[in-house]
């Protein structure tokens, strides 16, 4: 329980994978991969459970000699620089040769002339929200990465054109992982800072893993971004150096004073950028190109929630001020716009890739608000949207390569073609947006936190969830659709998706009925620490909302094994096709011509379409960026 | 002393919700007939009598049971049981939020319904229901909103105990909910996703396929629903109950009025309407309401 058990084991989440990862690089046979990536994920779940049981709650911070990790960071960070300069290069996008130029130009500034003294005490830390972090990264992570296993195989055997990279795959899914703990148990800024680009790169490589002109496009969008976000992250370090005098984080937050606003506004910034925020939300959509394990890992559980956590731990600098405000009125507009668009789109993966953005934008907007409930329901949110948003990636992963398609127009009848499957998706759909599902819980304690800050983003939230719910249960509607005689697809989907496709399911629901609990143990706490005072939700509330779940879980399965088997009494007719039947799925048209009915969604393009939105929400989100950013000149 | 204020006194939650299941279905299929019997009279004919919605239903638990396919009376049961699950938490003074939410589950379970058939009908009936709920579910959002500005409590009970007429504060919510109220009583000009055959082009919209008892538990599911959207109106005026069931008497007929004398809107315009109407009362006065409280 001391202290040093504690440290050790976070050491052990940020390198084991990075070992592993390089272990999968070179191991040439594939059967000992898989069981060596199978044992690492064994033991990363395990490892992220054994913090949790560690964690004393309170927040604690850890001093390491720092003189070797500092130059091995310095070494690495200069070859991924060089890298980068060189794809640049090559593929002549030089505004990613420009980012990196200057923010190579500004930390070498910065590490010799400006402030090459500063001492780090703390390095690392770990604090209840990291701990969830944590154990989003490690548990929900390890189980796509086992789904990768069985989808890169098929991925393959389709896409024969793409060359068979997967050593490099798997090296830069484990790699990410490392990064992605690094960011959130890393205290000092430059470790921050360093694991951030880390996780830059991996999300460039995995976008451009099929390797054609589009993939590359979609590539270089999400890098060029994310280096300017990155180059304001520099800024904002060399700032809090050079002014605040020091490079970590929780003492440049709590004891910065006025000179941390102008860094935590910079870092804000970058976690923009990061979590594809409007005006940066381009990036997110045109990632969908990659595997779709990388898009449930990096663009919708993990790696976007690493640009909201950091706008979570620096928004108390930035409390009272202009750029506060310009945050939350960004979260809200991006949240109403992705949503409104998200009706238009029939690809299963950018409806997923809006509503991501969208409901990222509803944590910045509460950590922009910054009042204990705001946080209370931003912690909420990452937690729920994790699980719920990578089950439908993963779904939505199966039944792309089954239909050969990502379009959500194809999956009519999905449920007698891919029972179990639909199942799952269903879960997740209801996961997203309905009672007494977790996205719902979050949205309702958002919207308590929206009212007693500023109505009008309460007014915002009621227009945005309208949105969600329309583009949510059509889509539903589409896959529960019922005809008979039609052959099952989903005899042949390997075990590992169907292991990761049952646990992310179990836990959908589990999420919320531990939902009680996990606040109080977890975030409560955590809330109480900072604020003094934590809400938490009515008793009285939480035994309803669990009597809806209790409801819908007996009820559910009780009514379909009695229609399935029990109910026998009944006659069945054709579908009515206003009485010019032929059978039940055609009718003879007006000039006598046989026609079928054949049943598509709405998506209301007129009024929801995605060049205006875009459009709009991108004029006004520049706006509001650059007024946040005001506060560095004020 | 009403027997609305003996009501909202009552100690127990159980009874309250007994209270509503029991009674609502009665008031609601009451109310339909009296709507039929007053919409009659405006169109120049001597209607059905008043107790015809009961002997109509009646008569669809004896009907044969005729289906599509299976499953497709699974999520209308659903519906069933949520809708009266909503109402129960209302008329037992829950959270309105909550309230809201679980509305939201069963309308969710309707639309489904609708999908589920593969029947076209059913189908651009379930699409415009979808379309129904996007357009009013901000306003009913908004109406809690509200509320809870002025009262600082989203519990019903609290809310209907409160001294001060609500409808004072909150004129520009009261407006748009009387908005949204015609589209979920499905009333002209809003009742687009369905209506009784031969009103519309969609033969009968979403419940199309449904029959016989399924179809029975539709509308008796939809009298639980419209008791408690009138209970809704009740709040507004809950200061006084003699007001309250006055001002829900009085809505009730103007909806009727409404229901005889418009055409019905194309989706376009419904959906329109409400999100302006949503913003311009609603939003407007939520927003007035924020700057007028504040210390």
């Amino acid at each position: 329980m001391g202290l040093e058990g504690h440290v050790e084991t976070i050491l052990f989440l940020i390198l084991f994978p990075a070992g592993i990862s390089l272990l999968l690089l070179s191991i040439p046979v594939k059967s000992v991969r898989r069981l060596i990536a199978v044992i690492a994920n064994i033991a990363l779940i395990a490892g992220t459970i054994h913090l949790l049981y560690e964690s004393s709650g309170a927040t604690v911070r850890f001093e390491l000699e720092s003189v070797w990790i500092e130059r091995a960071m310095l070494v690495l960070e200069a070859a991924l620089s060089v890298y980068i300069l060189y794809m640049g290069v090559r593929f002549r996008r030089y505004l990613v040769v420009l980012f990196t130029l200057l923010q190579l130009g500004l930390l070498i500034h910065f590490e010799t002339v400006a402030a090459p003294g500063i001492h780090v005490v703390h390095s690392l830390f770990a604090d209840n929200f990291s701990i969830i972090l944590a154990l989003i990264i490690g548990i929900i992570g390890s189980f796509i990465c086992l789904y990768a296993i069985g989808y890169i195989e098929e991925y393959h055997e389709r896409h024969k054109e793409s060359e068979d990279n997967r050593r490099v795959f798997f090296f830069l899914m484990y790699l990410f992982l490392s990064a992605m703990f690094g960011i959130v148990f890393s205290n000092n800024l430059k470790w921050i800072y360093f694991f951030w680009e880390v996780t830059t790169v991996c999300s460039f490589l995995l976008i451009k893993y099929h390797e054609d002109e589009e993939s590359i496009d979609s590539a270089f969008s999400a890098l060029t971004m994310n280096l300017l976000g990155g180059l304001a992250f520099a800024a904002g370090i060399s700032y809090a150096g050079m002014y605040a005098g020091t490079l970590e984080l929780d003492r440049l937050i709590a004891d910065g004073g006025a000179y941390a606003v102008i860094p935590a506004a910079l870092i804000a910034f970058a976690g923009l950028a990061k979590s594809a925020q409007l005006p940066f939300s381009s990036w997110l959509t045109k990632a969908m190109v990659a595997p779709t394990p990388v898009s449930a890992l990096l663009h919708s559980s993990t790696m976007v929630k690493a640009g909201v956590y950091i706008i979570i731990k620096v928004a108390p600098a930035l409390k009272g001020t202009l750029a506060a405000a310009m945050l939350s009125y960004l979260g809200g507009l991006t949240f109403l716009v992705t949503s409104l668009i998200a009706i238009s789109q029939s690809n299963a993966k950018k409806v997923l890739a809006y509503s991501t953005i969208g409901n990222l934008g509803l944590v910045v907007a509460c950590a922009g608000i910054g009042t204990n409930e705001a946080v209370w329901s931003a912690i909420l949110l990452i937690v729920f949207h994790a699980v719920a948003k990578s089950l439908m990636f993963l779904c939505v992963g199966i039944t792309e390569h089954k239909l050969s398609s990502k379009e959500i127009e194809n999956m009519d009848f999905l449920i007698m073609e891919m029972p179990k499957v639909s199942a799952a998706m269903i879960i997740g759909i209801s996961g997203m947006f309905l009672a007494p599902f977790g996205m719902l819980i979050s949205k309702w304690a958002t919207l308590k936190a929206f009212i007693d800050f500023n109505p009008v983003m309460a007014i915002i939230l009621a227009y945005g969830s309208a949105a969600t719910l329309f583009f949510w249960t059509k889509w539903m509607g589409k896959i529960i659709t019922i005809k008979y005689g039609l052959k099952n697809l989903e005899k042949v989907v390997s075990p590992w998706e169907w292991t990761t496709l049952a646990v992310l399911s179990f836990m959908t629901i589990g999420v919320c009925i531990v939902f009680p609990v996990l606040s109080s143990a977890l975030i409560e706490p955590y809330i109480t620490e900072i604020f003094g005072a934590s809400p938490s939700m009515d008793r009285f509330n939480i035994i309803i909302i669990m009597i809806i779940m209790l409801g819908l879980l007996t009820m559910l399965p009780v009514a379909l094994m009695y229609y399935a088997w029990l109910d026998k009494d009944y006659k069945r007719v054709g579908t009515y096709l206003g009485g010019a039947n032929v059978d039940n799925a055609r009718f003879l048209g007006s000039t006598g011509a046989q026609r079928t009915a054949d049943i598509r969604n709405y998506y209301l393009e007129n009024f929801f379409s995605e060049k205006r939105l875009f459009d709009y929400g991108w004029v006004a989100a520049v706006f509001l960026v650059i007024l946040m950013l005001g506060v560095v000149i004020t | 002393m009403t027997p609305i204020d003996y009501y909202i006194h009552l100690d127990s939650i159980y009874l309250k919700a007994a209270i509503y299941i029991v009674l609502a279905p009665l008031l609601g299929g009451l109310l339909a007939g009296v709507d039929r019997k007053l919409s009659a009279r405006m169109q120049g004919r001597i209607g059905p009598p008043v107790l015809q919605p009961f002997y109509d239903v009646l008569k669809l638990f004896q009907k044969e049971k005729i289906i599509v396919n299976k499953f497709q009376n699974f999520n209308v049961i659903l519906f069933f049981v949520f809708m009266v699950f909503t109402g129960s938490l209302f008329f037992l003074g829950g959270d309105l939020l909550l309230v809201i939410f679980a509305l939201t589950l069963a309308g969710v379970f309707f639309a489904l319904a609708g999908f589920s058939v593969n029947s076209p009908y059913c189908h651009v009936g379930a699409e415009r229901e979808l379309i129904q709920m996007m357009s009013y579910d901000p306003m009913i959002i908004l109406v809690a909103v509200g509320m809870y500005q002025v009262t600082g409590t989203f519990r019903v009970d609290a809310i209907a105990l409160y001294d001060e007429p609500l409808i004072l504060y909150l004129p520009g919510v009261f407006l748009g909910y009387l908005h949204v109220l015609t589209i979920k009583l499905r009333k002209s000009p809003f009742d687009l996703s369905m209506s009784a055959h031969a009103h519309q082009e969609l033969v009968s919209g979403l419940k199309t396929e449904f029959s016989g008892t399924t179809l029975a538990m539709i509308e008796i599911g939809h009298w639980y629903e419209n008791v408690l959207l009138l209970g809704i109106i009740y709040l507004f005026f809950s200061f006084n109950s003699i007001v309250g069931v006055a001002a829900m008497l009085l809505l009730y007929f103007f909806e009727i009025v409404i229901d005889n004398t418009y055409a019905r809107f194309k989706w376009e315009l419904t959906f329109k309407s409400t999100w302006v109407v949503t913003a311009l009362f609603g939003a407007a006065n939520i927003i007035i309401l924020y700057f007028a409280m504040r210390p």
